[in-house]
C-alpha cells in the first residue's frame, strides 16, 4: 500500500521554566492512501501536538520538533521553510479544528472566507471562485448555498459552522485531511451529521483522514486503524477490529472497559483505570503507564518499553508476548496474571 | 430482573418532589444594534414530573434543551416564572428566604465544572468546611473532623485538608465538589453533568462513586448530562428533553429498549459506540435544533421529526402515559418494539397509498 504520511521518532517539546517538556515523545506511525486513522486518547496524551507538529504549526505556540522526521509522500517536511510549508498547509494538507467558531474569521462572510482560501491554491478569478465555493458548500450539505455564503460567522450554528470549516478544508482537494476532534463541540445528532459527512467525502474524493478523538465510540465507527496514545506516547497501533476484540495493551483494555455500554449490565461499578493522568512535569519513569497498570512488573517500572511489532499490530508493552497468547478481555482480576519477568 | 430494578418499584410508591407546570422564561433583547424589541426564550416550558425517593433520574437532551435549567429552577438557584415544586408537599417556590435556607441542606447540587466551581483561593478545608459554618452546624476542630470524614467518603486523602484546588487532577476536584454537596447530608441532590468534563478513564471512577454514595446514602438523585450510556448506565428512569419540554419518560429499560418518541429513538441511534460491529441503523436526523426563542408551532419537534404530519403543526402533543409507567408527548408514538425505520417506512407506504 502507498503511504501517504511518514512520521517517525518524533520528539515535541514547549519551552518551560526548566527547559522542554516533552508532550510528544518518540512517536512513529505511517498513514496509508485513503485510510482513515484514529488517534485516540486523553487529555495530555499529545494527540493534538502530534496533529498540530505535522502542520507544523506547533512553533506558532512555543513548541518545537526537537527531534524526528515527519515525510509526506516522501518529501520531508520538518525541514521546509516557513513560506513552503505555508503552501502545503491547506493545499496538499488540510485541518479542521475543534473550536469552529474561534477558527473562522468574525469580520469577513463565509463566502469571502471560503473563495479566498480557494483563491490561494487556484488561478482563478474571484467570480468563479465563489462559484466554487458555492459547489463546496453544497457539497458539505449545507441548504441555500448562495444565501449563507452572505452570512458571518456568528450567524451559523455550531455544526454549520463546522461544515464551513470542513468545505474551507476542501478547498484545495488535500490528499490529507487531518480533523482534531471535530465533533466535540457538538451535540449527539449533529455530530451523527458531520461523521456521516466525512464518511462520504471519504468514498468520493478517495482522500486519507486522520481524526483525533478522545471518543472511544467515534473511533470504532469511523477507522480503518487506530492508534492509542498515552503521556506523550504511543502505546498501541492496530485495525479497528483488533483493538476492540483483542486490545494488547493494558491501558487499551482499560479505556475500553471505563465507558459504559450501550447493552452493558446497568447499576453496577464500572471497571477502571486507578489513580489520573501525570502531569507533563511528572512522568514516571519506566512503562509511562505502569503506576496506573494492574498488571506492571518491576521492569515495567524502571524500563520503558519499545514498540514490538507482532504480525500487523504494534504494541509498546513489556508483556506483548504473554498477552498475545491470554485474550486481556478474560483477565479479570488484578493479580490473576502472572507474568515472570 | 437486577437488583437496581426492584429498588425502584420499590421507591415507585413515593414521590420526594413534585415538578407541576414549571416554566422558566428569559427576556432577551432581539437580534440586530437597532432592534430594541424584546424576546422571550422559553427555556423550560409547562414541565411536570414526580421524582421518587431513593431512585435517579437522568435527564438527557442536547445543548439548549433546557435540562440544566430545569434543574436549577428545581432547587431554586433561579426563580422559575411559574409553576409549583413540592418538596415532600411544600411548595418550594413559596418559601421565604429563611425557610428555602433550611431546605437547602437537605437539597444539593453537584456541578459540571470542576475548575470553575471551586474557588481557587480556599483551601479545600475552606470549601466543604463553609457548608458547616454557614448551616451553624460545626466550626473549629469538629468542622475539621467532619471535613476529614467526608474527604475520606469521596476516596481523598485527608491530610490534603490544607490543599488548594489546583494542586488536585480534574476528577479528585469533582470529588472535592462531590464531598461539598454531600457534607450536609442532603436527601436530594442534583448531578449537572457531573462526569462531561472529565477524561474517560477518570469518568468511570465518579460514576461508580456516585453510585455508591446513592446507595450507602440514600440519595434521591437528579442526574443531568448528555452521554447517553452513562445516563443508561446510573439511572433508574429516565426523561428526554427537547427544546424546553419533556418529550418522554419511563423506566430507563423502556426507555433505551422500546423508545417511544422518535426523538428519543433517533437519539439512541446515533450513539457512537465502542462497537465495530454493531454498525447500526443510524437515523440521521435533519437540520438543528431550532432557537428557543423562536419554536416551531405545534410539537417543537416536527422540523426535524420523519414522522410528522399536519397535525403535529397544527397542535402540541402533551405529556400522556401510553404504556405503564411510560409518558410521551407524541401524537404518533412508536409501539412497543416498533422501531424508527419501521415506523418511517410504514409512513411511506401509507403516503404511497394515499
Amino acid at each position: 500500500m502507498d503511504k501517504i504520511l511518514e512520521v517517525k521518532d518524533l520528539v515535541v517539546g514547549y519551552k518551560g521554566k526548566n527547559g522542554f517538556v516533552r508532550a510528544v515523545d518518540g512517536v512513529s506511525f505511517d498513514i496509508n492512501k485513503g485510510e482513515t486513522i484514529c488517534i485516540v486518547g486523553e487529555s495530555g496524551s499529545g494527540k493534538s501536538v502530534t496533529s498540530m507538529s505535522i502542520m507544523r504549526l506547533v512553533e506558532f505556540e512555543n513548541g518545537k520538533i526537537l527531534n524526528g522526521e515527519i515525510s509526506f509522500k516522501g518529501e520531508s517536511l520538518t525541514t521546509k521553510k516557513a513560506d513552503e510549508m505555508r503552501k502545503i498547509r491547506g493545499s496538499k494538507i488540510s485541518m479542521i479544528f475543534q473550536e469552529p467558531l474561534t477558527a473562522l474569521n468574525p469580520v469577513f462572510t463565509i463566502g469571502k472566507q471560503i473563495s479566498e482560501a480557494i483563491l490561494f491554491h487556484h488561478k482563478i478569478g474571484k467570480e468563479e471562485a465563489w462559484k466554487e465555493a458555492e459547489k463546496l458548500v453544497r457539497l458539505v450539505g449545507i441548504s441555500d448555498p448562495e444565501g449563507r455564503l452572505k452570512q458571518y460567522p456568528h450567524e451559523l450554528s455550531g455544526g454549520m459552522r463546522q461544515r464551513v470549516m470542513i468545505a474551507m478544508a476542501l478547498a484545495s482537494e488535500p490528499e490529507l485531511l487531518i480533523a482534531d476532534e471535530p465533533t466535540t463541540a457538538l451535540d449527539v445528532t449533529i455530530e451523527a451529521q458531520i461523521l456521516e459527512l466525512l464518511r462520504n467525502l471519504r468514498e468520493e474524493k478517495k482522500m486519507s483522514i486522520m481524526l483525533i478523538t478522545h471518543d472511544i465510540g467515534v473511533a470504532a465507527e469511523m477507522a480503518n486503524r487506530i492508534i492509542i496514545m498515552y503521556a506523550g506516547k504511543i502505546m498501541e497501533i492496530a485495525n479497528t477490529l483488533d483493538i476492540f476484540e483483542q486490545p494488547l495493551h493494558p491501558y487499551t483494555k482499560g479505556l475500553l472497559e471505563s465507558v459504559p455500554k450501550m447493552d452493558g449490565q446497568r447499576g453496577v461499578p464500572l471497571k477502571s483505570i486507578n489513580g489520573s493522568i501525570p502531569s507533563l512535569n511528572e512522568i514516571p519513569d519506566g512503562c509511562r503507564f505502569s503506576p496506573r497498570c494492574p498488571f506492571a512488573t518491576e521492569k515495567c517500572h524502571q524500563e520503558a518499553p519499545a514498540m514490538e511489532t507482532r504480525g500487523d499490530r504494534q504494541v509498546a508493552c513489556w508483556h506483548v508476548d504473554y498477552l498475545l497468547e491470554h485474550s486481556l478481555l478474560d483477565v479479570e482480576e488484578e493479580g490473576e496474571i502472572s507474568i515472570e519477568s | 430482573m437486577n437488583h437496581s430494578q426492584e429498588e425502584t418499584s420499590a421507591a415507585t410508591k413515593e414521590p420526594l418532589l413534585k415538578i407541576e407546570n414549571l416554566k422558566k422564561h428569559f427576556s432577551i433583547k432581539g437580534g440586530g444594534m437597532f432592534n430594541s424589541k424584546r424576546k422571550i426564550v422559553k427555556a423550560v416550558d409547562d414541565v411536570s414530573f414526580h421524582i421518587y425517593k431513593g431512585e435517579t433520574l437522568g435527564l438527557v437532551g442536547e445543548s439548549g434543551c433546557g435540562k440544566s435549567t430545569l434543574g436549577r429552577n428545581i432547587l431554586r438557584l433561579q426563580e422559575p416564572t411559574e409553576g409549583r415544586v413540592f418538596y415532600k408537599n411544600t411548595n418550594i417556590l413559596e418559601q421565604n428566604n429563611r425557610e428555602l435556607r433550611k431546605l437547602r441542606k437537605e437539597m444539593q447540587i453537584i456541578y459540571q465544572d470542576p475548575f470553575g466551581s471551586l474557588n481557587p483561593r480556599f483551601t479545600i478545608g475552606q470549601i466543604i468546611g463553609e457548608m458547616y459554618e454557614i448551616h451553624g452546624i460545626a466550626s473549629g476542630l469538629e468542622k475539621e473532623a467532619k471535613v476529614k470524614e467526608m474527604l475520606e467518603l469521596v476516596g481523598l486523602d485527608p491530610s490534603r485538608y490544607h490543599s488548594y484546588p489546583h494542586e488536585f487532577s480534574g476528577g479528585q476536584r469533582q470529588r472535592v465538589g462531590i464531598a461539598r454537596a454531600l457534607a450536609l447530608n442532603p436527601e436530594f441532590v442534583v448531578a449537572d453533568e457531573p462526569v462531561s468534563a472529565l477524561d474517560v478513564s477518570v469518568q468511570s471512577q465518579v460514576i461508580n462513586l456516585l453510585m455508591k454514595l446513592k446507595k450507602e446514602l440514600g440519595l434521591t438523585m437528579l442526574f443531568i448530562a448528555h452521554g447517553l450510556n452513562v445516563v443508561r448506565h446510573i439511572s433508574d428512569r429516565v426523561g428526554v428533553m427537547y427544546l424546553g419540554k419533556l418529550v418522554e419518560l419511563s423506566e430507563t429499560d423502556n426507555i433505551f429498549d422500546h423508545p417511544a418518541h422518535p426523538y428519543t429513538a433517533a437519539l439512541l441511534s446515533t450513539v457512537p459506540e465502542a462497537d465495530p460491529k454493531l454498525r447500526k441503523v443510524r437515523i440521521v436526523l435533519k437540520g438543528e435544533v431550532p432557537s428557543p426563542a423562536n419554536p416551531p408551532s405545534g410539537c417543537r419537534f416536527r422540523t426535524r421529526c420523519p414522522l410528522a404530519t399536519e397535525l403535529c403543526v397544527q397542535e402540541a402533543p402533551s405529556l400522556k402515559e401510553i404504556r405503564d409507567e411510560h409518558f410521551v408527548a407524541c401524537h404518533f408514538p412508536l409501539e412497543k418494539g416498533q422501531s424508527l425505520k419501521e415506523a418511517i417506512e410504514l409512513l411511506n407506504k401509507e403516503k404511497i397509498a394515499n
